[in-house]
């Protein structure tokens, strides 16, 4: 018999204890240092900007709030706070952090080695490619998501100043939480929302194979997944409130409103019809802004009294952080799903 | 102990077959040649033995009955593909430590040493060595695996002659000294004279040949591996047609 003369194969040659999981990052540091110091360079250039913007905000805002209302020197004040960084205000530029960062880290892991062909290399090392993706995939995703959520820390101090109650009294602008372009400038979301880029970067880079078409799918799922977020799903993570009282505050999400009478809805032409009428009858001169809205309200006020009802459906600002937990939360779940999907792949991927 | 054991293997892309009904055992202490025209199938077989790519039909095993692909064979199996993949923004040395670091066995000094005989600076990028350095280090690395089967896919098809023989020549060392089962591919007959001792011959996915090279030059009366193969390939034109 030949096995005889073969020398004795030590038991674990037939089952090898695994190559340890620790080693893996060294591998991963070594092989996306130059996109992890990129990351760390663009967030660094990106804080400091925001923090100088930032205490320029903060600044004016206090200088605002301290002043009292109604002298023309506050007014001033007012308008400085009001106009300070503008171009930020609505966070939609902001928007595009998580998706470069997450997408351009995200997308190459697995396409940059299938387009090159290391891949022959990387999963016929004694590691196996189980490990190798799944450690690769949880220490860049660790990564991106604690610089998105330090980031994040930041963003929601510089707008702070926009959601302090009391700001209209002041004149100052306010806004709700729930804003579309500032709901997700906040730790948790904006770490969730780089997070979910990430793995589906991972995963298109997996599918397609080519860095940059990757890239390019990514953004483009995460433009609809995003879109889809907040104009679609966001105001069902908690049925919303509906209330009768016409003064609903300003921190509320509102999210539709419309009028009744005597336990009837009025449509759109009806209501038309009674506010100009109602106009002509209480306020039916207006020479400028201010007296407008007073005249506004005043009509409200008159309706109200005569047995309309004007209803408000709106998430109040109390919900702002189970909103904020609840979409990170599905986000999280997202992530691991797609990064589940990606591991699953490489491993019976057949070349 | 065989060190790949295929039987009615088969792997089919779309529709066509690229390898077919192979069924094989190679002895392990040979330098194995695996030979054929290009498109008969033999980057399919290596993938498939060193389980990148998954069969379609049949089974192969590797390493006495280790499942291709397996933690076992991957362990005890190293593999250059062909054009000798390497991370090309790495230097020599972050390929030293990548390796080292995906494998329970690395023998380092090996790999350091192999590296100053041979000229190449532990600094550079491998991207910017030459083919012949590039094939060098992908070789080193999958030495200082101390691995039992080395599998070198289409391994000089890129490279002059020089290149070429220096490489096969650690390549033979390898075997000769450390005991080291070899299976290479190739459609370059001549380089595989000097250091083949057992043959595969493919052609259109389906294995035609194969034994120990002088048991089949002594059959088939022929003189040299080369002529061997290709007067096999001569005399059975419908096998190769197209």
């Amino acid at each position: 018999m030949t096995a005889l003369t073969m020398p004795a194969q030590p038991e674990e040659d037939a089952s090898p204890r695994p190559v340890p999981w620790r080693r893996m990052a060294g591998v991963t540091w070594r092989q996306h240092r130059f996109a992890l110091a990129g990351l760390a360079a663009l967030l660094g250039v990106l804080a400091v900007a925001l923090w100088l913007a930032g205490l320029q905000l903060h600044h004016a805002y206090a200088a605002a709030a301290a002043c009292p209302a109604g002298s023309l020197a506050c007014a001033d004040l007012v308008n400085t706070f009001n106009g300070t960084n503008g171009f930020l205000a609505n966070g939609v530029i902001l928007q595009v952090i998580p998706v470069l960062t997450g997408a351009f880290i995200g997308a190459p892991v697995l396409a940059r080695e299938l387009e090159t062909g290391t891949y022959r290399y990387a999963w016929t090392q004694g590691i196996g490619r189980r490990r190798w993706i799944l450690a690769k995939l949880v220490l860049l995703a660790a990564a991106v998501t604690v610089s998105a959520g330090l980031f994040g820390l930041l963003l929601s101090w510089y707008y702070q100043p926009y959601f302090a109650t009391g700001n209209q009294g002041l004149g100052l602008s306010e806004m709700t939480p729930f804003f579309p372009g500032l709901f997700d400038m906040h730790p948790v979301t904006f770490a969730a929302w780089t997070l979910a880029a990430f793995a589906t970067g991972a995963l298109a880079g997996m599918l397609i194979r080519r860095v940059v078409p990757a890239i390019a799918a990514a953004l483009a799922v995460y433009a609809g997944l995003a879109f889809a977020a907040g104009g679609i799903l966001r105001e069902h993570y908690l049925t919303p409130l509906v209330t009768g009282n016409p003064n609903v505050p300003a921190s509320a999400w509102i999210l539709s409103q419309w009028w009744t009478k005597g336990g009837a809805t009025l449509s759109q032409s009806t209501l038309r019809q009674v506010f100009d009428s109602t106009f002509q009858q209480i306020a039916p001169v207006v020479n400028n802004g201010s007296q407008k809205t007073q005249a506004y309200y005043n009509v409200l006020q008159y309706l109200t009294k005569h047995g309309y009802t004007q209803w408000t459906r709106y998430q109040p600002g109390s919900r702002f952080w189970p909103f904020q937990w609840i979409e990170g939360g599905w986000l999280l779940t997202l992530s691991v799903l797609l990064i589940a999907a990606t591991v699953w792949l490489v491993r019976r991927r057949a070349a | 102990m065989n060190i790949i054991e295929a039987s009615a293997l088969g792997k089919r892309y779309g529709s066509t077959w690229a390898l077919r009904e192979c069924t094989l055992e190679i002895p392990a202490g040979h330098v194995a040649a695996l030979v054929g025209p290009n498109g008969a199938g033999k980057s399919t077989l290596l993938n498939l033995a060193v389980g990148l790519a998954a069969p379609s039909a049949g089974a192969v095993t590797v390493l006495g009955g280790r499942a291709a692909g397996s933690p076992a064979a991957l362990d005890g199996i190293a593999f250059v593909a062909q054009d000798t993949p390497l991370y090309k923004t790495l230097s020599v040395a972050d390929m030293i430590y990548v390796t080292r670091s995906l494998n329970r066995r690395f023998d380092q000094p090996y790999a350091r040493a192999r590296l100053a005989e041979l000229g190449i600076p532990l600094k550079r990028r491998s991207g910017r060595l030459s083919g012949g350095q590039q094939a060098q280090l992908a070789l080193t690395l999958a030495l200082a695996r101390r691995p039992r089967l080395l599998v070198l896919d289409e391994p000089v098809a890129m490279l002059d002659p020089v290149a070429r023989h220096d490489f096969m020549a650690t390549v033979l060392t390898a075997a000769t000294d450390d005991g080291v089962s070899v299976l290479l591919s190739s459609h370059v007959l001549t380089e595989l004279e000097r250091v083949a001792s057992y043959l595969i011959l493919l052609s259109r996915g389906q294995v035609r040949l194969a034994g120990e090279v002088k048991d089949l030059l002594a059959t088939h009366r022929q003189a040299s591996l080369e002529e061997l193969a290709l007067s096999y390939l001569r005399n059975n034109p419908t096998e190769v047609a197209k």
